[in-house]
C-alpha cells in the first residue's frame, strides 16, 4: 500500500523510500534457525517504535524435524502499520528465507512483487534435494514475480563475526541476527531494542554477546552498502490510545487473567492440567508466579487434571485447567461431576484441529459444539470465547466472575491463532479491574447446601466452617437440601433449574452491539478469533460503500438478549467459521432463523479478503 | 494431619450422619465405618476439618455416612479430586475410600500416581475381590478361575494384589487389615490417620452378597491363625495356633518353618516397617494363601516429604524472594513501551 516516495534522506544510497501503512513480513527457516527469536524482536522493536503489531508463529509439532526438509520448516509472521492492525496480514510483502525447504513452504504467501530475501549460501544440491527442487529456483525464472535478494548469508555472517573466539557452530547460529539487521535497514527499524536486548541477555557471557551485536549489525551495514536493494520502505507510528502497553499471546494472556481473577478475589489459584498443544504455555506461565500463590499441578491425566480442579473448587479454590479437543473430551465427565455440584471453575480450551491427534499445531474453532454438547445428561454450563490475544485477558477474569457469580464450571474458548498470536495489550489500571466479592457462609442452623439465590446459585461453603459439614456428588440432589434422590418430579425440577440458572447469566452481560448500520442487507455474525478478519473485513468492504453490518460473539452460552432482534434486522447473515458450520447449528436452532455459513478447516485462521469476497459476493446475489 | 487435644473430645456417635446406611446385611463395610469413626474420635480431629472422598461403588457410599465435609465423585478419580482438595487446602485431613475397582481398575492411574507423590491423604481400599454395586463381575483382584456373571467359565485374567501395587509405587504406608478383626483394624486406621504422607490401607471387605466367604480362610475361627500372620516392628515372622511357625528367608525366598529343633526365633526374618529400602515390604506382599500365612498390618511407615509441602515450600520461597506478587508489577513484567 504505497502512499508516498521519496528519496532516502540519509544520502548513502541510491534507494527509494516508500512510506506505506502496513508490512508482512515473515522469517522462515529450520526450526533450529532462530526464526522465532528474529521474528520476536522485531516485533518488539515496532511496538517500541510506536507500530500497532500482530503476529503469528508457525511451527511444526516435530522438536527438530531432520534438517532441511519439509516438515522441518518453522515461520513466524510480524504484521506492522500505522493504522489499527487486527490480524498478521492477508498476504506476506517480505518473505525471509534462510534456505530452500523454507522458501518452497512459504513462496506461495509472497505477494506479486514482494521483497524475497534468501540465504543463497543455504542453495547447496543437499538441501535443494531435501526440499524437492529438481533445479535451483534461484537460478531459473521462476521467482521473476518478486524483488528477489540473493544474499550469501552463512559467509557475510563468518566474515562478520570472525575473530569472536566462538565456534564455527556457534558463529552459525548467530545469522538469524544477520537476517534481523537486513530486515531493520530495510524497514527503518532502529537497532537499540535489539542491542539492549542482546546485552541483557547474554551479559554474562561477553563473547556471544557480542557476536550477536556483529551479526544484527552486519545486516543492517550490508543493507546500506551494499546498493543491491532498489527501495526501502518506512512506516510511520500508528495513533494508539495513550498508556503503557507491553505485547503478548493468547496463552500470557490468559494465565495473566487467571492470576489476576484469583488475586483480586484474594484466593489461591489452583490450576491442575496435563500439557497438551496448543495450552501448555498457559502452565509454564503460571508455574512461574507462585508469589502469587499460584498452585500448579502437572496431573497424571486430562481426567486427572480436571477432577483436580474439581476438588480444589470444592475445597475453596479459584480452580481453573486448560486443556485442548481431546483432553476437554477426557475431561467430560467429570465436567459434568462439575455441573451437578455446581462448584465454580474455569476450563480454558485452547483448540486446535481436530478430530484425534488431528493437527496439534494448527488452529480451529471446532470445538464449539462438543463445549455445548460434549456431556453426558443434561449438562448446561456457560461458555465464552476470547476474540483477540489481549482479549484472553479479559476473558479469563469474566469467565471466574461468571462461575462464582453462578456456581457454575464456564468453558473458555481460545484456539491455536489467539494462543500464539500475539498484540500490544494495553496494561489495565489494577483498580480498573472488576470487584470479586465472595462470601462464604460462616455459620448457619440447618444448613442446605442446594438452597439457591435470586440468581438460582447455592452456597460455596468452605471445608473447615463448623456447623456446615455437608456431601455433595455426583447423584442427583433433592432441591433445596442436597440429599441424594432419585424422584421422578425432583430430577424433573433440578434439570430445569440447573438451565435456567445459565440462562440467566444472560442477565449480566455486557450489551451486543453491531459495527455498521443497525439494520440492512447483509449482517456477519462470527465468535472467538475470527473477530480480527471479520471486522476488518466488514470495515473494508463498508468504506467501498456496501451494506454491510457485523456482530462478534464472546458469549457463547447463554447468548447476548439482543441477538435475536439484531438477526432479524438484517436479510442475509454470513457466518464465517474455522469448522463446518457449527455456530450456524447453533443459531438455526436457537432462533430459526437462516443463516450462511462460510467455512475454512485448513488449520489456518482466514484471510480478510476471503471474507471480503464472500460478503461482496453475497450481496451481487451470487450463490456459493 | 493437625490433632487438638485441647477440643471438646468427640465420640465415634459425634461422626454419624443423619443418612440411613444403606450397605447389604452381613457387608463388611459396617465394620469399617465404625472403625474409622472410632479412629476420628480417637484421634481427635476436628469434624469441620475432615473430609471424605470417594469414587464410585459400594465403599464409595461411605462419605455419606459420615458427619464431616464429604465429595462423592466419579468412578475411579476420588485421589485426583483428594490431591487438588489437599493441594489447595493442606489444613483438611482427606481421607479416600475406595474398591478394588475403584481404585485398581477404572482409578489404576490416579492411585500409583498419589502415592508416588505421596500426597497427605488416607486411602482406604475395600478389597472384596468382586464387583459389588454392577451386581457381581469379577474385579481385578478376584483369583483366575472365579465364576462370576461375566465369567460364566472363570476368570483367566491374572489378579493384582494391592499391596505390592502401592509398595511397587513406593507408598510410604502400606498396611493390611480385616473387616471382622475389629481391634485390628482401628489401630492399622489409626496408624494410618497419624502417618504423614499417602497411607494406604488394604482392608479384606466380605461381599455377603456375591462373594460370600471370599476371606474365609483369613477370618474362620479355625483358620485364621495359620492363614495370617500378624506383623509387629522389629519382631521375628511368628505365626500359627501354636504360635511355633515362622517365616525365614532362603536366599531371596520366604518360607515356612517350624520353631523346633535348630531352627530359633533369630533365625527368622524380623519384620522393620521402616527400612526405607521397599524390596522385603514388597516380599511380604508376595506371601499369598495358601503357600503362605498373608501378613497383616503395617508393612511399611516411612518419612518422605509430601508434595503439598513440597509446593508450599516452593509457594513460600517464592514469596520471600520475590515479593508477594503484585499485579501491577506482573502485569508491567518484560518490554512494555508508552504511547502518549
Amino acid at each position: 500500500m504505497v502512499v508516498s516516495t521519496q528519496p532516502d534522506q540519509s544520502g548513502k544510497g541510491a534507494q527509494q523510500v516508500i512510506e506505506v501503512e502496513e508490512i508482512a513480513v515473515r522469517f522462515c527457516g529450520d526450526s533450529g534457525d532462530g526464526m522465532q527469536l528474529a521474528g520476536t524482536q522485531m516485533t518488539n522493536t515496532s511496538a517500541v517504535f510506536g507500530n500497532d503489531v500482530s503476529t503469528f508463529p508457525d511451527y511444526p509439532s516435530e522438536i527438530r524435524a531432520p534438517l532441511g526438509t519439509l516438515a522441518g520448516v518453522s515461520g513466524f509472521q510480524l504484521n506492522f502499520g500505522s493504522h489499527r492492525l487486527r490480524t498478521p496480514g492477508d498476504q506476506v510483502n517480505a518473505l525471509i528465507a534462510m534456505n530452500p525447504a523454507a522458501l518452497r513452504a512459504n513462496v506461495a504467501d509472497l505477494e506479486h512483487g514482494g521483497v524475497l530475501i534468501v540465504n543463497s549460501d543455504a542453495f547447496t544440491q543437499t538441501n535443494l534435494d531435501k526440499a524437492g527442487y529438481t533445479e535451483n529456483p534461484l537460478d531459473g525464472d521462476g521467482l521473476n514475480a518478486f524483488k528477489l535478494y540473493k544474499v550469501p548469508v552463512d559467509t557475510l555472517n563468518a566474515e562478520a563475526c570472525a575473530g569472536s573466539g566462538l565456534s564455527g557452530r556457534a558463529v552459525a547460529r548467530c545469522k538469524n541476527f544477520f537476517a534481523l539487521g537486513l530486515s531493520y535497514w530495510l524497514y527503518g527499524r532502529p537497532m537499540d531494542p535489539t542491542l539492549n536486548w542482546i546485552e541483557g541477555k547474554f551479559g554474562t557471557k561477553p563473547a556471544v554477546a557480542d557476536t550477536n551485536a556483529k551479526a544484527l549489525k552486519a545486516g543492517y551495514y550490508y543493507g546500506e552498502t551494499a546498493e543491491i536493494f532498489t527501495h526501502r520502505y518506512v512506516v510511520a507510528p500508528a495513533k494508539i490510545a495513550p498508556g503503557k502497553y507491553r505485547k503478548v499471546s493468547g496463552n500470557e494472556a490468559t494465565a495473566l487473567g487467571l492470576i489476576a481473577a484469583a488475586r483480586l478475589a484474594k484466593k489461591t489459584l489452583f490450576y491442575g492440567t496435563y500439557p497438551i498443544t496448543p495450552a501448555s504455555d498457559i502452565l509454564h506461565d503460571l508455574s512461574r508466579h507462585k508469589n502469587y500463590d499460584v498452585r500448579t499441578f502437572q496431573a497424571e491425566d486430562e481426567i486427572a487434571a480436571m477432577t483436580s480442579v474439581v476438588g480444589a473448587a470444592f475445597a475453596g479454590a479459584f480452580a481453573a485447567t486448560g486443556t485442548s479437543g481431546p483432553g476437554l473430551a477426557l475431561k467430560s465427565e467429570a465436567i459434568g461431576l462439575a455441573v451437578m455440584t455446581e462448584l465454580p471453575m474455569v476450563i480454558v480450551n485452547v483448540q486446535r484441529g481436530g478430530p484425534s491427534t488431528g493437527m496439534p499445531t494448527k488452529t480451529e474453532q471446532s470445538d464449539l459444539l462438543q463445549s455445548l454438547c460434549g456431556r453426558h445428561g443434561e449438562a448446561p454450563l456457560c461458555i465464552l470465547a476470547a476474540a483477540t490475544p489481549a482479549d484472553c485477558f479479559a476473558m479469563s477474569i469474566e469467565a471466574f466472575r461468571i462461575a462464582v457469580e453462578f456456581m457454575t464450571p464456564v468453558i473458555l474458548l481460545t484456539d491455536g491463532y489467539l494462543a500464539n498470536g500475539a498484540e500490544p495489550w494495553r496494561i489495565p489500571d489494577v483498580a480498573s479491574l472488576p470487584k470479586f466479592d465472595i462470601k462464604h457462609p460462616t455459620t448457619g442452623d440447618d444448613f442446605k447446601p442446594y438452597l439457591r439465590n435470586e440468581k438460582l446459585a447455592r452456597q460455596w461453603v468452605l471445608p473447615g466452617t463448623k456447623g456446615l459439614e455437608h456431601r455433595v456428588g455426583g447423584l442427583e440432589k433433592r432441591d433445596v437440601t442436597g440429599e441424594v434422590c432419585y424422584e421422578p418430579e425432583n430430577h424433573h425440577r433440578m434439570v430445569e433449574l440447573r438451565q435456567q440458572k445459565i440462562a440467566g447469566i444472560a442477565d449480566t452481560l455486557p450489551p451486543l452491539e453491531v459495527l455498521g448500520d443497525e439494520s440492512g442487507k447483509l449482517l456477519v455474525v462470527g465468535w472467538g478469533s475470527t473477530y480480527g478478519a471479520i471486522t476488518t473485513a466488514v470495515e473494508r468492504c463498508r468504506k467501498k460503500g456496501l451494506p454491510v453490518s457485523s456482530v462478534h460473539l464472546r458469549y457463547i452460552d447463554p447468548l447476548q438478549k439482543e441477538l435475536g432482534g439484531i438477526l432479524e434486522r438484517y436479510e442475509q447473515v454470513l457466518v464465517p467459521e474455522m469448522n463446518r458450520g457449527q455456530l450456524v447449528s447453533v443459531l438455526r436452532n436457537h432462533f430459526l432463523r437462516d443463516v450462511t455459513g462460510f467455512y475454512k478447516v485448513q488449520g489456518k485462521p482466514f484471510l480478510i479478503k476471503e471474507i471480503e469476497a464472500k460478503i461482496e459476493e453475497m450481496l451481487n446475489g451470487k450463490e456459493s | 494431619m493437625t490433632t487438638d487435644a485441647a477440643q471438646a473430645k468427640l465420640t465415634p456417635r459425634d461422626f454419624a450422619s443423619t443418612q440411613d446406611v444403606r450397605w447389604c446385611p452381613g457387608c463388611g463395610d459396617y465394620s469399617i465405618l465404625a472403625q474409622t469413626k472410632k479412629v476420628l474420635a480417637n484421634v481427635g480431629i476436628p469434624r469441620e476439618k475432615v473430609v471424605f472422598v470417594s469414587g464410585i461403588g459400594c465403599s464409595s457410599r461411605f462419605p455419606y455416612y459420615v458427619s464431616t465435609y464429604g465429595f462423592h465423585g466419579v468412578h475411579g478419580r476420588a485421589l485426583s479430586t483428594a490431591t487438588g482438595i489437599r493441594v489447595s487446602r493442606p489444613d483438611l485431613s482427606v481421607w479416600v475410600t475406595t474398591g478394588d475397582g475403584d481404585a485398581l481398575s477404572i482409578g489404576g492411574n490416579h492411585l500409583i500416581h498419589a502415592i508416588r507423590r505421596n500426597v497427605d491423604i488416607n486411602v482406604l481400599l475395600f478389597n472384596n475381590r468382586i464387583y459389588g454395586l454392577t451386581k457381581g463381575q469379577y474385579s481385578p483382584t478376584s483369583p483366575p478361575g472365579k465364576r462370576t456373571k461375566s465369567t460364566p467359565q472363570g476368570v483367566i485374567d491374572f489378579p493384582l494384589h494391592p499391596l505390592s501395587v502401592a509398595i511397587g509405587a513406593e507408598a510410604t504406608f502400606v498396611a493390611r487389615a480385616v473387616d471382622v478383626n475389629v481391634k485390628h483394624l482401628a489401630h492399622v486406621l489409626e496408624r494410618a490417620a497419624r502417618h504423614k504422607g499417602t497411607s494406604f490401607v488394604e482392608i479384606y471387605q466380605n461381599c455377603a452378597i456375591f462373594n460370600e466367604g471370599a476371606f474365609e480362610y483369613a477370618t474362620g475361627k479355625d483358620t485364621k491363625e495359620d492363614t495370617t500372620l500378624y506383623l509387629e516392628h522389629n519382631h521375628p515372622l511368628i505365626f500359627g495356633k501354636h504360635r511355633n511357625k515362622g517365616i525365614r528367608l532362603a536366599g531371596m525366598d520366604p518360607e515356612v518353618v517350624t520353631l523346633e529343633g535348630d531352627v530359633a526365633e533369630d533365625d527368622l526374618l524380623f519384620h522393620d516397617e521402616t527400612q526405607a529400602e521397599p524390596s522385603l515390604a514388597y516380599l511380604l506382599s508376595r506371601m499369598h494363601y495358601p503357600e503362605f500365612p498373608e501378613p497383616m498390618g503395617v508393612f511399611r511407615c516411612v518419612e518422605r516429604p509430601t508434595y503439598e509441602d513440597l509446593l508450599m515450600e516452593q509457594i513460600n520461597g517464592a514469596v520471600e524472594k520475590q515479593g508477594e506478587g503484585d499485579l501491577k508489577d506482573l502485569f508491567e513484567a518484560g518490554d512494555t513501551w508508552v504511547v502518549e
